[in-house]
């Protein structure tokens, strides 16, 4: 019966990417060290890939749309709220909400590495990451912009936020016209991760 | 709607898990390796524009080696054995069975 490999038979595993082997080799030496415990690396992939993720900061948004007072705490200091609702930890120590409005359309980058609201957002996306954009979006916002599908009145400024590894941003996106009587979870479904960073509206998915 | 993957290789998933564990047992501090990626990031930034996959993650990897080799966490001869130790491991190993440097 053949079998899936298109080329030839692997007579032994098949051998990762040299940098997969030098992962492999720190953390050997590590866990040999006793500096690293395996089951906590299993754990924290196993948060990032399937517990936490852009649906969180969907529901920040979600809620300061729906109740006046919770956004205006969440504007004023975000760090307690969203520390009440368990959004905390990793990255997510300091936290400024910066909302759009008809006049403004706020924007995140990180122009120094890749610094971002894990607990709100999880793991960037490779385009955050990319050099294109970490450049492009402060000299050329509105460029950015467009590639993104997103085009704003020429009246609406546009203010572009550096992360560092002490202040991150979520960006509240404007509320969908047309959304009200929604509830909290159909709300949600308008908030896309991008628009979240600002490369995106909030709106049907 | 399917989420994208959060990472595209299991190797970014490792490297990534091991430096958040490393930095929250306290080896080092999360601005000290952001400054330090950062640092990389620019420098390999002259040559190419990164485009934030696996070209980022090496950067990482080659942060992460660095700094630990300076605070003496470990040295780069033993990680150059020991990456050689899985590399002869993996082609020792039939296809299918578990791969392990203990032989």
């Amino acid at each position: 019966m053949p079998h899936d490999h298109s080329d030839h038979d692997h007579p032994h595993s098949l051998l990762p990417p040299d940098p997969a082997l030098r992962v492999k080799a720190l953390e050997t030496i590590l866990t040999q060290k006793g500096l690293v415990d395996a089951a906590a690396l299993d754990e924290i992939i196993d948060t990032y890939e399937n517990r936490i993720g852009p649906r969180n900061g969907a529901q920040v948004v979600a809620r300061a749309w729906a109740d006046p007072e919770f956004k205006a705490a969440l504007l004023a200091d975000a760090d307690p709220v969203l520390a009440e609702l368990g959004f905390y930890g990793r990255q997510g120590e300091h936290m400024v909400v910066v909302e759009n409005t008809d006049a403004v359309h706020n924007m995140v980058v990180c122009t120094l590495c890749s610094c971002y609201p894990w607990p709100l957002l999880g793991i960037p996306p490779g385009w955050y990451k990319s050099d294109a954009y970490r450049a492009r979006a402060v000299r050329e916002p509105r460029k950015v912009l467009a590639d993104f599908g997103v085009t704003l009145p020429a009246d609406c400024a546009v203010r572009v936020w550096d992360s560092t590894a002490e202040v991150r941003y979520l960006v509240l996106p404007q509320r969908p016209v047309g959304t009200e009587g929604l509830d909290e979870a159909a709300l949600m479904d308008l908030v896309s991760r991008d628009s979240m960073i600002g490369c995106g509206l909030a709106g049907p998915q | 709607m399917r989420p994208e993957p959060a990472f595209e290789a299991p190797w970014h998933a490792q490297l990534f898990a091991l430096t958040v564990h490393l930095n929250e047992t306290g080896v080092f501090a999360w601005p000290d390796w952001a400054t330090r990626f950062g640092a990389t990031l620019k420098r390999r930034g002259l040559e190419k524009d990164l485009n934030g996959g696996d070209d980022y993650f090496e950067a990482w990897l080659e942060t992460l080696e660095a700094l630990l080799t300076e605070t003496g966490a470990t040295e780069a001869a033993a990680l150059a054995e020991m990456r050689a130790a899985w590399k002869a491991a993996y082609l020792r190993t039939p296809h299918g069975q578990p791969v392990t440097i203990k032989a």
